[in-house]
């Protein structure tokens, strides 16, 4: 069991000008929830943590993932997983493939393609495997997503307002499988939104930027 | 006035294609050609034949896949930084210069007595250039790495463009997230998407490079040459039976194309197939040798082909410049007197014949574009393959028709036959430069103007070309480009009469007056790229008071 991420001095600037600074600790299995209007330079903080920062800003502090300090890392090398709106799924690839995609290298060929039946029944999709992506529900889209993040074994979760794109029905059963997955895999999350109801449902600290 | 025009563009872009490979069949068997009883017997038998296909097929093949592959590892490897930005910059005008003169240069370059061979006989006090075949090597080596260099610009850009359709940044993103290196994710996530778009031009590099005539005068081997090169030597060969012999050849090598790109075809599928395995494996890419290599191939034929023409710009005004000396005595500007007026003239007709094709290209390719937004008339889901179509047939196996079915009519070789064969080749280009900015034009405007009272015509005239101004000079610099550059069709539509700065260049090319060359290729390289700068001086000066234009 590792110690979370913990975001040390963290500050973000753009031309000069101060957008936000943080310092935060999010144990294993909990959230931490980030709001603020948009500019604030919340989605800009996770491709910091994500080891990304577009060349328009600056970025100073340091983020340390189970112990292990992040500056310097390229995004491969971090085990930072992230969702966006957008499921993104692989278009050119079968829904099958786009879940083996973050499986470490390793282990058999039958071993890799049972995990991902396994991983596409646990998520209610049992027999999608060669399925075009393009062809799903945006619930089945982005709970494929999910399983892809989680299938690469991260050490953190990052979601930028993964929900917002969903209809209201089905946001709320997502929310639930994201988190309760986050859980259930003890890494810490770090959520960004507009929504304040994502924030009730994620049930940890809410920082205001 | 507008309605006919979609019809009359395809027209253009098949009739000329449809026409000329008939009358490179018909003479191919015997008919037509008065005197050539088995030329297609005599075409097979000819000795150099096999060695002239392997050679042909080798060099387009390789090619190919070289600039794909040099392509797609600098963009997987160093897309966004700014070593890419730095590159791109020294790529882009590249793509202006016209193959002949890349290919002079770099024949220059390569030469057992050229810059590069010059620097290791001034280290070691070589008297004499060293002996070796670098240059004409008969497997065509250097006529491939000399494709390669030109054409990695155009699959670049071509690359480049089609990246904001693929999503490739968001897709970047999420492989890392996921664990895959830089190289390893861009080729695994986006590569496939960016390859669907790019499918058409890398046709057209591949056909291109397996059937090419003046980049294999220069670079290529002798004996036996390429077949092109060998249908163009029969093809201008006093002998007019000779003539249906080219035809055959010509012929010949379309038959190859079409195998070739049959297995090219499967072997993208293949690829595909290994694609999914090496997702399924979870394996990365070395991803430091591949950043490397890509910076350093790419680097490296930017700087072949800059350096060449230096080398070209050197030589032009080079008094005495022995052997192992790397730079001339002195400096005269002799060579431009003695050759320069000559050049003056030809490329004043390089000039008219490229702005009358020009001219042409961008009536038809506005008139479709206009068309097909009042009228919805378009040439339908096809129009992409139709616009390629003169590009991905080899030149060599329907020019010779196109010379010899018009002078069984009783026409013969003329320049304005050869405006007709420019304006072929040049349509497609301005047509697929103009349409994107056309068809982004913002039609509430049209809207607005129309409820001012305006004409649609007026509309267009005083509203959307004005407005669209930038792009299209840039379309007719790409228009005068291509033109500049047209070899083949000069030579035959011409009949050898009408000269242009390309045919002077490759003319120039085997007698080796390197001073003459060097003013020639400086020449035509100019010639392709002064409309470039124009197309980017023009509007910033004609709008420098209006900020909406800018960047559009």
């Amino acid at each position: 069991m590792g110690d979370g991420l913990r975001i040390e001095g963290a500050t973000l600037a753009q031309g000069g000008r101060r957008l936000l600074s943080l310092d935060a600790h999010v144990a294993p299995g909990d959230v931490l929830t980030l709001m603020g209007p948009s500019g604030s330079g919340k989605s800009t903080l996770l491709s910091w943590l994500m080891g990304d920062v577009p060349t328009a800003f600056r970025a100073e502090g340091r983020a340390i993932l189970d112990g292990r300090d992040l500056t310097g890392l390229p995004p491969e090398a971090r085990r930072i997983g992230i969702l966006y709106q957008d499921p993104l799924l692989f278009p050119h690839l079968d829904v099958a493939a786009n879940l083996a995609f973050g499986l470490p290298h390793g282990g058999t060929r039958t071993g890799r393609r049972a995990q991902v039946a396994a991983a596409l029944e646990e998520i209610g999709l049992a027999g999608f495997g060669p399925r075009d992506p393009a062809t799903l529900s945006g619930g089945q889209a982005a709970r494929v997503a999910l399983m892809r993040v989680l299938l690469s074994g991260p050490r953190a979760l990052l979601l930028d307002e993964p929900f917002s794109k969903l209809d209201a029905g089905l946001r709320d059963r997502m929310r639930r499988l994201v988190f309760d997955r986050a859980r259930a895999a003890a890494i810490p999350v770090v959520l960004v939104t507009h929504d304040e109801a994502d924030a009730v449902a994620a049930g940890g600290r809410v920082t205001w930027l | 006035m507008l309605r006919p025009l979609p019809l009359l563009t395809a027209l253009v872009l098949t009739g000329p294609v449809a026409f000329g490979l008939l009358g490179t069949v018909l003479p191919a068997f015997g008919l037509l050609v008065p005197g050539a009883d088995a030329p297609m017997a005599e075409a097979l038998a000819w000795p150099g034949l096999p060695r002239a296909l392997a050679v042909s097929v080798l060099s387009g093949v390789l090619s190919t896949l070289g600039a794909l592959t040099v392509a797609a590892l600098i963009l997987a490897g160093w897309h966004g930084t700014r070593a890419f930005r730095w590159l791109e910059r020294a790529l882009s005008p590249l793509l202006a210069v016209p193959h002949a003169a890349a290919a002079l240069g770099l024949a220059f370059l390569i030469a057992p007595s050229g810059w590069i061979g010059r620097i290791p006989a001034t280290l070691f006090g070589w008297e004499r250039a060293a002996d070796l075949l670098i240059l004409n090597d008969p497997w065509g080596l250097s006529l491939t790495a000399g494709l390669i260099a030109k054409e990695l610009p155009f699959l670049l850009l071509m690359m480049l463009a089609a990246l904001p359709q693929t999503d490739a940044t968001a897709r970047v993103a999420v492989a890392r997230s996921l664990g895959q290196g830089r190289v390893a994710g861009w080729l695994k996530a986006v590569f496939p998407g960016v390859y669907a778009q790019v499918r058409l031009p890398v046709l057209v590099v591949l056909v291109f490079g397996m059937t090419n005539v003046d980049v294999a005068i220069i670079l290529g081997p002798s004996l036996p040459p390429t077949l092109a090169v060998q249908v163009t030597q029969w093809m201008t060969d006093p002998d007019l039976t000779e003539r249906a012999v080219a035809a055959a050849g010509g012929l010949i090598l379309f038959g190859a194309t079409l195998v070739v790109l049959t297995v090219w075809l499967g072997a993208e599928r293949l690829v595909a197939r290994i694609g999914r395995v090496w997702v399924w494996s979870g394996r990365g890419a070395p991803e430091r040798v591949s950043r490397g290599l890509g910076l350093t191939l790419a680097g490296g034929s930017a700087v072949m082909v800059l350096a060449g023409l230096a080398s070209l710009a050197v030589w032009s005004v080079a008094a005495r410049w022995s052997f192992p000396d790397l730079l001339p005595e002195a400096l005269t500007l002799r060579s431009w007197d003695r050759f320069g007026p000559d050049m003056a003239v030809t490329a004043g007709a390089t000039l008219a014949l490229a702005g009358a094709a020009t001219l042409l290209s961008l009536v038809l390719a506005i008139g479709c574009l206009e068309a097909e937004h009042r009228f919805g008339l378009t040439l339908g889901q096809r129009a992409l393959w139709l616009l390629y179509l003169p590009l991905l047939i080899p030149q060599v196996a329907f020019l010779p028709g196109l010379q010899l079915l018009p002078l069984s009519l009783g026409i013969g070789p003329s320049v304005w036959l050869v405006l007709a064969g420019h304006v072929v080749f040049v349509l497609p280009y301005v047509f697929l430069s103009l349409s994107g900015p056309f068809r982004a034009w913002d039609t509430r405007l049209a809207r607005v103007s129309g409820g001012l009272g305006a004409s649609r015509n007026r509309t267009l005239w005083l509203l959307r070309l004005p407005m669209l101004t930038g792009a299209l000079l840039t379309a007719a610099a790409v228009g005068v480009a291509v033109s500049v550059g047209q070899y083949l069709p000069t030579l035959l539509l011409g009949g050898g009469r009408v000269s242009t700065l390309a045919t002077e260049a490759v003319a120039l090319s085997s007698g080796g007056d390197r001073r003459a060359i060097g003013v020639l290729g400086l020449g035509q390289s100019l010639a392709a790229l002064l409309p470039f700068a124009l197309a980017l001086i023009v509007p910033a000066v004609l709008f420098r008071n209006r900020r909406g234009m800018r960047h559009g």
